[in-house]
């Protein structure tokens, strides 16, 4: 291993030649939460902060979430970073149909989380009407602390889930 | 002041003309302060609005509104604001208003901009315009209930979503 390239940092732990046991869920929980693809849904400002939050500065790869991606196929995790009018409901409901499983939802601020202000006849009330949510981050908008926080947060709910099935 | 507004009429020399051509239909009214606000009736809108644009050159319809006055007997105000990019003047029409048919002629055959305008006058407040290509709601969704910036629509009234939304799924893992 060693003669190969980097690896993987244990076999300076435990030694040339030697091996781990686990369990296949605890091997995919480990990589799946070590290696979250965010989708950005950005409607508002909460999506500007979302941008300081992946960007060099706050850098998201620390926790292995820095690939962003734009199309919901290729994502894990749906960030809904803004507000979420009603007529855009169906639009968020459809996006997050279209993600594999596993998936899991990060709800970014006040307004995708309740409506913030926004308590009128045009806003959703809360994403958690329309999809079910993981991670709920207060703040308007949220400070990029907040949006780690709520990564870590997450990797910490899937390092939970019983069993991680095979989809 | 400059040489463009001794060359061109004032806006207050153009509502003296068009209260003289419309004598009946038109009075002039409170409005912004520092700009002339013309009152017109809904039966001469259109040839009030075609004349400022053709003879006096308002060519741009900068916005359409409408406020609710629930306790007038026609209830809406409809405002048109014009602006000439020539002369650079400015003028206001009102007109008052209700939600029935056939409603105010639609200014869509004179500006283009009123298109949408009158749209969203439909969509939020239920004045109807007469002859518009395209008379649906535009901010709000189809199927949405009320005109929501009524004096007496609810403000605390939710309506039921319309579209694939009915409610969380894969229960057992995300509950």
């Amino acid at each position: 291993m060693a003669k190969r390239g980097a690896g993987v940092g244990v076999e300076k732990i435990f030694g040339e030649g030697s091996f781990l046991t686990t369990t296949v869920d605890e091997v995919l929980k480990w990589g799946r939460k070590n290696s979250l693809y965010p989708m950005p849904f950005g409607t508002a400002c909460c999506a500007i902060e979302f941008m300081s939050a992946v960007s060099s500065h706050y850098d998201l790869a620390r926790f292995g979430a820095e690939v962003v991606r734009f199309s919901p196929r290729q994502a894990d995790v749906l960030i809904v970073a803004g507000t979420i009018s009603c007529k855009m409901a169906p639009v968020l409901k459809t996006i997050y149909e279209q993600m594999c499983e596993p998936k899991w939802v990060i709800s970014m601020g006040v307004c995708a989380s309740s409506g913030g202000f926004y308590d009128n006849y045009a806003t959703v009330q809360g994403i958690d009407t329309l999809i079910p949510v993981d991670v709920y981050i207060t703040g308007c908008p949220p400070r990029p602390e907040a949006v780690l926080g709520a990564i870590v947060e997450l990797q910490k709910k899937i390092d939970r889930e019983p069993h991680a099935p095979l989809f | 002041m400059n040489d463009t507004t001794t060359k061109n009429p004032s806006t207050a020399d153009v509502a003296l003309k068009v209260k003289e051509l419309f004598a009946s239909t038109v009075r002039e009214g409170p409005g912004p302060v520092g700009d002339v606000c013309l009152w017109v009736e809904a039966r001469s809108l259109s040839d009030v609005l075609r004349h400022l644009k053709d003879e006096h050159l308002f060519d741009v319809l900068m916005d359409e509104t409408c406020v609710d006055y629930p306790d007038r007997p026609q209830r809406f105000e409809v405002i048109y604001n014009l602006y000439s990019l020539s002369t650079g003047n400015r003028i206001f029409l009102k007109v008052a208003a209700d939600d029935q048919e056939p409603g105010l002629p639609s200014a869509t055959h004179l500006y283009g901009s009123a298109d949408w305008f009158e749209r969203e006058i439909f969509d939020m407040f239920g004045v109807r315009f007469e002859n518009h290509p395209d008379p649906r709601r535009i901010l709000m969704y189809e199927g949405f209930e009320g005109h929501p910036l009524r004096k007496d629509y609810p403000a605390t009234r939710r309506q039921p979503i319309i579209g694939p939304t009915d409610g969380p799924d894969h229960q057992a893992r995300h509950g």
